[in-house]
């Protein structure tokens, strides 16, 4: 088990035929990942590296029974694509894209939630089941199948973090965006990994910006049954600068890394400062 | 991105919502001129980007027409927490009874705007927020209606507990709306929002910040940015991709992904060192990158150590580490220089590194230690 995909999950591509696309489309089918179809309007009818490619989403879905899609698109494009996902009725569409205007993703959101499809990012690396499915950018040498859910607002930081389980390995690594408005939150990974019977502990980690990981704080202290380890970037980081991610900024006061470590610690998270202590932590909970 | 008072008033006033009568001016001459042209008395506005220029003095009022030249000319000299003033904004004295607040952000965990108002204007509305929360008003917005009528009106009867004020305001907000949505804005404000002794209702000032993922659909935006407010280092390196922020310390870092370099600036911290900058190279980094970032990060004089911390998925170390030999030749580097390439091609990158003077580091707690040690700090 795992939360999200799986070895079932049947995939779409959507820009499959760009630079990006292609790349990551033969990257996640040679780690196990069922890619069964790429998307790019105007290419249907051609192949890439053996997926067939469609002109639309519902035709790769009609044709295949593609279920989950990634979309490889700039960001302008990126608004469509994921309205083309929804419309289809994927159950999940997950976007990589930075720099989607955040009203976009208002409206976008909102559209995905009226028809029960499930957004993750965008500006994210998507999300690994390992051994399993990947459906994301992430390296895939850096995780291993096992027992800790990860949930992570960053890229790069959530690789450096899963590399620290030691030995649990990871149920699922779920990278959920760095933008203000992204269609999975914290407490949408934690209820699933809650109710995930692989799932044995988790870790959060979190960055300065907003008010989601206060939130989740909350929601552990009432409903999670599991052990979970917090780490919050940008202690260092000054107020009113967007450290690199749109939605990592602490604005009048707000978002800072004392608060949430605070409210974390108060919904009895264990939080470490240094990712190499996630490992020892895991120890001591499980 | 940051616009001035009076550009979000050029766009007030072309929605239709009330300003004052008032000018922009670039000399204490031409300030007179405003002066003359509106009627004393007047307030001579500072244009600057940053928060609290009433209590840093830029914010006078001028009652005699002799007086506008020299009060405009200190305003215009003055510094305001570091940025210089360029531009008084000279505006007719309003006859004001009551001061209110009325803004749109967008609520990050409900997902949508969200109209916040207050009877608590002229104050910082985080301030308020704070303090005396049960005195904001706030209404969410369904992105696909907008604000409709009736919901702008029961916040204004909440505010001014008046039908016919409540309509007014509903008109302005309603406006507000409008140009949060047509512009991509990420925070639109009217703090205060002026009852005036007639009855009338008047923006007496105005900050929009737009959301820079939007900019790109909005060419006549972007065209608004004030250069001389931003840390030419932090514009470099945006125009080469990079995400540079610069910091007091002495320990520069190069990291690939926001998150992780966050994380590395607090290692630094933690470790007893004072990290120089934030500094993400980005997903593909090609070698020509990270010349341009180490050239950045080195024009920084406080800077005594480097650190290159990355975590090769799409970025691959050998690009990295041929990118910090070329920068190493071409600028001739002088501080110590310490890497720890993990990752995509991190063999390769190893390789590439042997025999020279970079050290290199197995793991980022590693790293750190040995490069706030090098740059002097305690470890």
């Amino acid at each position: 088990m795992s939360i999200l995909v799986n070895e079932d999950t049947r995939l779409v591509v959507q820009g499959i035929t760009g630079r990006d696309g292609g790349f990551h489309a033969k990257a996640m089918k040679d780690y196990g990942t069922k890619v069964v179809a790429g998307v790019t309007p105007g290419k249907g009818g051609t192949d890439v590296d053996g997926i067939p490619v469609f002109d639309s989403v519902y035709e790769a879905k009609a044709e295949t029974g593609a279920d989950v899609s990634i979309a490889f698109v700039p960001a302008r494009f990126a608004t469509d694509a994921m309205f083309e996902a929804v419309e289809a009725g994927l159950r999940l569409v997950v976007c990589v894209a930075e720099g989607v205007p955040t009203m976009d993703m208002v409206r976008v959101f909102d559209f995905a939630r009226g028809r029960g499809t499930r957004i993750l990012g965008p500006n994210c690396p998507g999300l690994i089941s390992p051994g399993e499915a990947k459906v994301g950018i992430m390296p895939s040498a850096s995780f291993a199948r096992g027992s800790i859910g990860v949930v992570s607002r960053s890229g790069t930081l959530t690789y450096e973090i899963a590399s620290h389980t030691g030995e649990y390995g990871q149920s699922t690594v779920v990278g959920i965006g760095g933008d203000p408005v992204i269609g999975t939150n914290f407490i949408d990974c934690l209820e699933l990994f809650n109710d995930d019977p692989e799932t044995k502990a988790i870790v959060l980690v979190g960055e300065i910006g907003g008010t989601d990981e206060e939130r989740a704080a909350e929601w552990v202290k009432q409903h999670c049954r599991k052990p979970v380890v917090g780490f919050i970037a940008g202690h260092t980081a000054p107020p009113g600068k967007r450290m690199g991610h749109a939605g990592a900024i602490i604005s009048g006061g707000s978002g800072t890394a004392a608060d949430k470590v605070a409210a974390l610690e108060a919904a009895g998270i264990e939080v470490v400062y240094e990712p190499q202590d996630v490992a020892e932590k895991l120890r001591a909970r499980l | 991105m940051k616009i001035h008072e009076y550009q979000a008033k050029g766009i007030f006033e072309q929605a239709g919502i009330p300003v004052p009568r008032e000018k922009v001016a670039a000399s204490q001459e031409e300030a007179a001129a405003v002066a003359r042209e509106i009627g004393l008395p007047v307030v001579v506005k500072a244009q600057v980007l940053v928060g609290g220029r009433g209590k840093a003095g830029g914010v006078k009022k001028v009652d005699r027409a002799e007086d506008v030249e020299g009060v405009a000319g200190r305003i215009l000299g003055m510094e305001i927490k570091g940025l210089k003033v360029e531009k008084v904004l000279v505006s007719e004295c309003a006859d004001i009874d009551r001061e209110f607040y009325v803004g749109i952000i967008i609520d990050r965990s409900q997902r949508v705007p969200v109209l916040m108002a207050s009877a608590a204007g002229g104050v910082e509305i985080e301030q308020v927020a704070r303090e005396t929360p049960e005195k904001i008003v706030k209404q969410a917005i369904h992105p696909g209606v907008g604000l409709l009528g009736f919901q702008a009106r029961n916040v204004g009867m909440a505010l001014f507990g008046d039908a016919g004020l409540a309509g007014r305001f509903a008109a302005i907000s309603r406006r507000l709306y409008d140009i949060f949505v047509e512009r991509d804005c990420s925070l639109i404000e009217i703090n205060p929002l002026v009852l005036l002794s007639d009855g009338e209702l008047l923006a007496l000032d105005a900050k929009i910040n737009f959301d820079d993922n939007g900019l790109f659909r909005h060419e006549s935006q972007a065209a608004m940015r004030d250069m001389s407010a931003e840390e030419p280092r932090e514009v470099e390196a945006k125009a080469a991709g990079l995400s540079y922020i610069k910091l007091e310390g002495n320990v520069g870092c190069v990291v690939n992904g926001a998150g992780l370099a966050m994380a590395t600036m607090d290692l630094i911290k933690r470790h007893g060192g004072e990290p120089a900058n934030f500094l993400d190279v980005g997903g593909s980094s090609s070698p020509d990158k990270m010349v341009t970032a180490m050239r950045i990060i080195l024009s920084d004089p406080n800077v005594r150590a480097v650190l290159v911390n990355i975590f090769g998925g799409i970025t691959r170390c050998d690009d990295i580490a041929n990118g910090l030999l070329r920068a190493k030749q071409e600028a001739g580097i002088q501080v110590p220089l310490v890497a720890r390439l993990t990752g995509t091609n991190e063999e390769e990158a190893r390789k590439l590194l042997e025999g020279t003077e970079v050290t290199p580091a197995a793991t980022m707690a590693e790293a750190v230690k040995k490069a706030v040690e090098l740059a002097g700090g305690e470890s």
